[in-house]
């Protein structure tokens, strides 16, 4: 990016934004157009060709729902992981280093257990109704344990984070030991991440709530910049550096505890992408958490369109693809920023 | 200096105290500051100097006393209206994420933008301004963390200034700086309280730079206030014999007529041949 403006300008967001758009919009439509059968998108424009009743109901009721959920999931993990990095002040920050997921997984797993797996509208609602309702007592119990003195205290929340996923870790060796063989296999796939059938109609309460969760977070951009300072730092530049720690662990909690309820734990996405943009447009969350929401949901509908057709008829678990190709990728990029960040 | 008396503390502590759990660092201190004066700090290490300025900065809740800048006390103003006031250079600032040293600058101006704006051209114009001041336009596009230790001081020193604060606390802001560039900085500081009438409190080590630019000091030792006044008074012998636990020649600056002050090493001291003044 040599030769920018000095500064960081309305225009150059909107531009960056537009760009990230257009990308995830030929993402959509590649993941949409792509797989089992001949149904494409193109079959849907009039005097597009012929198009079956059965390829027709694939796209609709089957991939475009699934290429639209892949895109709130990965924007809701990728935003979440920025600002988690962004509160802790550390790049390797990713969505589940505050725990909230160890009382989802506990949570859709116990329900899994309960007899949820079956086909039925409760069962495939209340798996992630019941991964919800765990994750929201962690963020909760963190909370609460976290806070020192009427203060939340970062270090704090990222010890009680680790142990929490410890111990919630613990908690699941121990369900998947009583469980049956059967129950098992659902368990692991569960675990493992992957993108479920979801209504259209479901789909934009998801979206909806994604999309509010996002904006109140990136509102406080600039806030993050000043906390780049240090806490004493960014409060010395007026910012409440209580409200915008308190909200963004609440928020980016909400985000990842939506996301792990719907589709296990997809890893890697939330660390990766905000890391890339970081290195490719600088620092500024102005700039950072749009173009990370966008590209995020990007990311992971390219993911799943990878898990759908590489192994096909087959199908292999989202999270899969995400940390084989992240894991490595992410090695190669740490290898060009750890000078960058020695003087953290 | 003679109307100091009538205008209103722009910093003022009342019996403000300070702990850390049961561990007394600031007690009873009481001091003012008014605009359009440079005021030192000055102790040994760990007497509470950088605690003090982290109080006055309201960035540590819970002290006892009062403690206001401009009237208002600190703990009671918002953030945000705070930082329109003051602006404060740390002795220890941190940098999290690889910004450039123009985008550490231009956050001086965050307390004066709201919401999610963006910086105007004349923040920009502010910022850059600030970065001549301190001699360090040419580092404006660095990555903050390929700074040294001095130039990153100056940075931030710079941002303080495009604060456009009208009260400046200094934690040790030339600590890491070559001789120049202290005394650049310092000159700096005069011109914002002569012109711009800022009112300054500054933490330093360097007794020298203390008595060439401060109008008046404060000597803490363990928290307390040992002595408070006009430069030239505070700055004796006997003072710095007790505060400092060490002997200390004192002279006059034949050129400035400031105050000189060198530290005796061990043997002069041993041998008896004597202090000054």
């Amino acid at each position: 990016m040599s030769g920018r403006s000095p500064r960081l300008t309305r225009g150059r967001v909107a531009l960056a934004i537009l760009v990230t758009s257009l990308l995830l919009a030929l993402a959509l439509a590649l993941g949409a157009s792509l797989g089992a059968g001949r149904a494409s998108l193109w079959t849907l424009l009039p005097g597009g060709g012929p198009a079956s009743d059965v390829d027709r109901s694939i796209l609709l009721d089957v991939r475009i729902p699934r290429v639209l959920l892949a895109a709130i999931l990965g924007g809701a993990l990728t935003l979440a992981g920025a600002v988690f990095q962004a509160l802790l002040r550390n790049p390797l920050a990713d969505p589940y280093v505050l725990g909230v997921s160890g009382g989802a997984s506990i949570g859709g797993i116990v329900a899994l257990l309960l007899g949820g797996a079956s086909g039925t509208l409760l069962g495939r609602l209340g798996v992630p109704a019941a991964a919800f309702a765990g994750a929201l007592v962690s963020l909760a119990l963190i909370e609460r344990v976290a806070t020192v003195g009427g203060r939340l205290s970062v270090y704090t929340l990222l010890l009680t984070g680790a142990i929490f996923n410890a111990f919630s870790a613990a908690l699941i060796y121990f369900l998947q030991s009583v469980a049956s063989l059967e129950e098992l296999h659902g368990i692991v796939f569960y675990l493992m991440g992957r993108i479920p059938s979801f209504a259209l109609s479901e789909l934009a309460w998801l979206g909806g709530a994604v999309a509010a969760t996002a904006v109140a977070l990136t509102a406080m951009a600039r806030d993050y910049n000043a906390l780049s300072l240090g806490e004493e730092g960014a409060r010395q530049l007026g910012v409440d550096v209580e409200r915008v720690k308190r909200r963004t662990f609440v928020l980016g909690s909400l985000l990842t505890a939506l996301a792990v309820s719907v589709a296990g734990l997809i890893g890697f996405v939330g660390l990766v992408v905000p890391h890339v943009l970081r290195r490719l447009l600088g620092p500024d969350h102005r700039l950072l958490l749009p173009t990370a929401f966008l590209g995020g949901a990007g990311f992971l509908v390219l993911a799943d369109l990878a898990a759908r057709i590489l192994v096909a008829p087959n199908e292999l678990p989202v999270g899969v693809v995400t940390a084989l190709v992240g894991g490595p990728f992410f090695l190669y990029l740490l290898r060009g920023t750890t000078r960058e960040h020695a003087g953290r | 200096m003679s109307t100091r008396g009538a205008e209103p503390a722009a910093i003022e502590a009342r019996d403000l105290s300070f702990a850390f759990g049961a561990l007394p660092i600031v007690s009873d201190v009481t001091l003012a500051v008014r605009p359009g004066e440079v005021v030192g700090l000055v102790g040994p290490n760990g007497s509470g100097k950088s605690t003090l300025v982290r109080v006055l900065s309201g960035v540590l809740g819970g002290y006892r006393g009062s403690a206001r800048v401009e009237g208002r006390e600190v703990c009671e103003v918002a953030p945000r209206q705070l930082a329109r006031t003051l602006a404060v250079v740390p002795q220890e600032p941190v940098f999290g994420f690889a910004f450039r040293a123009r985008e550490i600058v231009l956050m001086g101006r965050h307390p004066h933008l709201a919401g999610l704006a963006f910086e105007s051209d004349r923040d920009l114009e502010l910022a850059e301004r600030a970065l001549d001041r301190c001699g360090a336009a040419d580092l404006a596009a660095r990555s903050i963390h390929e700074l040294s230790a001095g130039e990153r001081q100056r940075i931030v020193f710079a941002r303080a200034l495009a604060q456009e604060p009208r009260v400046l606390l200094l934690d040790e802001p030339a600590s890491f700086l070559d001789i120049r560039h202290q005394v650049e900085l310092y000159d700096v500081v005069r011109e914002l309280a002569a012109v711009e009438r800022v009112a300054v409190l500054t933490v330093l080590h360097d007794l020298n730079l203390a008595a060439e630019y401060c109008d008046r000091i404060y000597l803490l030792r363990d928290g307390r206030i040992e002595a408070g006044g006009p430069t030239a008074e505070v700055l004796t012998y006997a003072n710095l014999k007790r505060v400092f636990d060490t002997d200390v020649y004192v002279d006059l600056n034949a050129l400035t007529g400031k105050l000189l002050v060198v530290p005796l090493p061990g043997r002069v001291r041993r041998s008896g041949s004597g202090p000054g003044v």
